[in-house]
């Protein structure tokens, strides 16, 4: 990760003091500069402290922990918790605990999985679109958004509206399918409405990456004899392939977490549907954060493992894709590309 | 308002030495050690004292008549003014951040405007104290409503509102048909029989109830359970579903679901699409709560069965049926201020006046007895007796402590044996187990 930093001491600047010797003065300025870097990003590093670092070290240290549970005598729960070590984490080998869990870790990946894949398929399918509408642009994109406006909340009462045994759905089908059942048809509904929502993300990042591509690359090509689909495979992928990689990162990184799309489309407690978030938030809900935590913990490190595979993949792909995009269109496209994404 | 108003002031005025002295007796007694009490000898007798501005900690107030409410209660006493933090409409998130606020030791909330069902887990977890004996006018209450609010021995909530359930039925139908409305299941299905051969009811399905797999279905499994003989757990909360009552209880309801007595999409019924099936016309029998009375004798057209029903106990297999129960309790939370105004808040808000005052203004059946017979109400709300029926016979879900764990396990174990993966017995086998597991957690 690159951090914008003070700019680098300039060597035409004065120095306040005495100038001994030019390299230990360099050597000093360079000890000046860090402590005033380390001096401006204290304030960023206590912040993100608080806010990442303590709720993360909490959390790790919560999962080795279990609230007692038993009652006295008289009825009452027991006060207090004990130190249980790694023992919600071997609970997840085996039994009933690790039944559910691995149940919840491979929706949790499925759902990843095809979501993801969908939605970048139809994510570029939508931006070429966008890209092409001449007239009324701005209203073919806002509209194209609208699903990804709603909150996921929202948008999954609307699909259960269409889902129910008398909704929409079964209307066109025209055959009786109870989606909210437990089920691949569950699975199917979460995916579709999932899919609705967050395509049009991916297809506005590809767009944003679309309208940068020059023209003349797609005369150039055109003269050389390219065919459309040539063009797509060979210019337009090649090129949009920067953005896409953060749209699917940031895709990924959002399915690994999925809660409330199938808690409320769905429901809870429903074992074809039930992912990782939800089954924390099930412990947590039942008072038993210790074993709520550890989930907690696991998903964490699942989503922190994907994310940095992703991240070297991407960095190594932006380095092959920029040599090879300077090789075959002699320009560099890629960087102006690279830096817009954020934006 | 306003004489009543001073009336309930001057009351409290004599209330207090009363409850200091209340609190001084239990204390003794608990001191005293004898046995049969399950006051927890060890710690300190909760005290009602200190006045002063308190909270109600409820769910979100879809009605809008909460504030009409406290404004009463504030307006008399100015010293005492109680303030309404509104929490989320979801019932979990509300239990989740009372839980929180109880965890944290913390004295935001003062009264908890409770579920009937969370009273054994925040008692036993003390997030609640018991309420001091003789003070809740109990005797003037429905007695399962009591009972729900009771844990071993203590009196931990003041029952508010109740809810039972009801057998709707089509009182068009049933009249062509020749038929009473049913006592047991079998009954109904022989009706249904007759009534599903009418020209008029073609293309109708016979019965539904909540069996999505949410609450819903919990209370509606506790029903079949119970309308069977059978019950979910025992006085000491030890599970007893293995019975063969339990199983004739669960295999009946599986059965209809097989042969049709049941529509098969009733599986994704909740209480709105129960609902909408109903008023559509779409059910000869429907289980559901009184909510469903007003809306769907709703004259705008949104119902095609406005006039046409009726309601009834519900049945049972060789019986009527037993309801689970529904409602809210008020508490006091442990780590409260000023306790003494929250007690005389919580009768405030359970008198008679008050109750009457809600049931007219948001259809919230109430806990008190007498206000089943009223005259005034029983014109608008008919279905009163009925009601009353049903709170009576009803039974609270199991008074667990790990409530959360045995509603899970009992949604499994119906949910599962409805939609016929897995059979009843193998079913209640299996929750016998989970329960027996849940509180040695």
């Amino acid at each position: 990760m690159s951090t914008v930093a003070a700019p680098p001491p300039s060597p035409t600047r004065p120095s306040s003091g005495q100038q001994h010797d030019p390299a230990s003065a360099a050597k000093k300025r360079k000890r000046d500069t860090t402590r005033l870097v380390a001096f401006l990003v204290s304030p960023t590093v206590a912040v993100l402290g608080l806010v990442v670092g303590y709720p993360i070290i909490a959390a790790l240290r919560e999962s080795l922990f279990s609230e007692k549970k038993g009652l006295d005598a008289n009825g009452f729960v027991q006060q207090g918790e004990q130190f249980v070590g790694f023992e919600h984490y071997i609970d997840l080998l085996s039994g009933e605990a690790g039944e559910r869990f691995w149940n919840a870790f491979w929706n949790t990946s499925f759902f990843t999985v095809t979501t993801v894949t969908m939605e970048t398929v139809l994510g570029i399918a939508m931006a070429l679109v966008m890209h092409k509408a001449v007239r009324g642009r701005g209203l073919v994109r806002a509209s194209i958004l609208v699903p990804w406006a709603i909150p996921t909340v929202v948008s999954a009462l609307l699909w259960q509206w269409i889902f129910q045994a008398n909704g929409v759905a079964n209307a066109i089908l025209g055959h009786k399918v109870l989606w909210t059942t437990e089920g691949f048809q569950a699975q199917l509904a979460v995916i579709v409405a999932d899919v609705w929502k967050t395509a049009p993300f991916v297809g506005l990042l590809v767009l944003a990456g679309l309208q940068l591509i020059p023209t003349e690359v797609y005369e150039a090509a055109r003269v050389d004899g390219a065919k459309a689909w040539q063009q797509f495979v060979r210019i337009t992928l090649p090129l949009i392939r920067p953005v896409l990689l953060v749209a699917v990162l940031f895709r990924l990184l959002d399915a690994l977490r999925m809660f409330d799309l199938p808690f409320v489309l769905i429901g809870a407690h429903k074992g074809s549907v039930e992912t990782l978030s939800m089954l924390a938030y099930d412990e947590a809900a039942n008072t038993r954060y210790g074993p709520a935590a550890a989930y907690a913990v696991i998903l964490f490190l699942y989503v922190a493992a994907v994310a940095f595979v992703f991240v070297k993949l991407l960095g190594a792909d932006v380095f092959s894709s920029d040599k090879a995009a300077a090789k075959k269109s002699k320009s560099r496209l890629k960087k102006p590309a690279a830096t817009e994404v954020p934006a | 308002m306003g004489p009543q108003g001073m009336k309930e002031t001057t009351n409290m005025r004599h209330w207090l030495p009363k409850a200091g002295m209340a609190v001084l007796a239990a204390s003794l007694l608990a001191g005293c050690g004898s046995g049969s009490g399950s006051e927890d000898a060890g710690s300190k007798p909760p005290s009602f004292k200190g006045r002063g501005p308190i909270t109600l900690a409820t769910g979100k107030d879809t009605t809008g008549v909460m504030d009409k409410v406290l404004d009463q209660w504030n307006s008399t006493h100015p010293k005492e003014k109680v303030r309404m933090i509104e929490l989320s409409e979801s019932a979990d998130e509300q239990r989740q951040r009372m839980i929180q606020n109880a965890e944290l030791k913390s004295g935001d909330f003062s009264v908890l405007n409770m579920d009937v069902v969370w009273n054994a887990e925040f008692a036993a977890n003390r997030w609640i104290v018991p309420l001091p004996k003789g003070e809740i006018d109990t005797g003037s209450m429905l007695k399962p409503t009591v009972e729900a609010a009771t844990y071993r021995g203590n009196l931990y909530s003041a029952p508010w509102t109740s809810d039972g359930g009801l057998l709707y039925f089509r009182k068009d139908l049933l009249e062509k048909a020749g038929a009473e409305p049913p006592k047991t299941w079998a009954e109904m299905k022989k009706t249904c029989d007759k009534v599903l051969k009418l020209p008029e009811a073609k293309g109708m399905s016979c019965y539904a109830g909540q069996f999505d797999k949410y609450e819903g279905l919990s209370v509606n499994f506790s029903e079949m359970i119970h309308g069977a003989g059978g019950s979910v757990v025992d006085k000491a909360g030890k599970p007893t579903v293995n019975t063969p009552e339990a199983k004739k209880g669960l295999k009946w309801f599986a059965d209809a679901f097989k042969d049709g007595t049941i529509p098969k999409e009733a599986i994704t019924y909740k209480e709105e699409e129960g609902r909408q099936a109903f008023q559509k016309g779409d059910l000869v029998f429907h289980r559901q709560w009184p909510y469903q009375w007003a809306l769907a004798n709703a004259k705008d057209g949104s119902s095609k069965v406005a006039g046409k029903f009726n309601v009834a106990p519900l049945p049972g297999l060789d019986g009527p049926g037993t309801s689970s129960l529904g409602g809210h309790n008020l508490a006091i939370s442990s780590d409260a201020k000023n306790k003494a105004t929250a007690l005389d808040f919580i009768k405030f808000m359970t008198n008679k006046e008050n109750q009457k005052k809600r049931l007219l203004l948001t259809s919230q059946a109430p806990t008190n007895a007498a206000l089943y017979e009223d005259k005034e109400l029983l014109k608008k709300f008919p279905y009163l007796p009925t009601l009353k029926a049903s709170i009576n016979g009803a039974e609270p879900r199991p008074r667990v402590v790990q409530y959360g764990d045995a509603t899970a396990a009992m949604q499994e174990a119906a949910y599962g044996a409805l939609s016929g993966k897995t059979s009843p017995d193998a079913a209640l086998a299996q929750l016998q187990k989970k329960l027996a597991g849940v509180n040695s957690k």
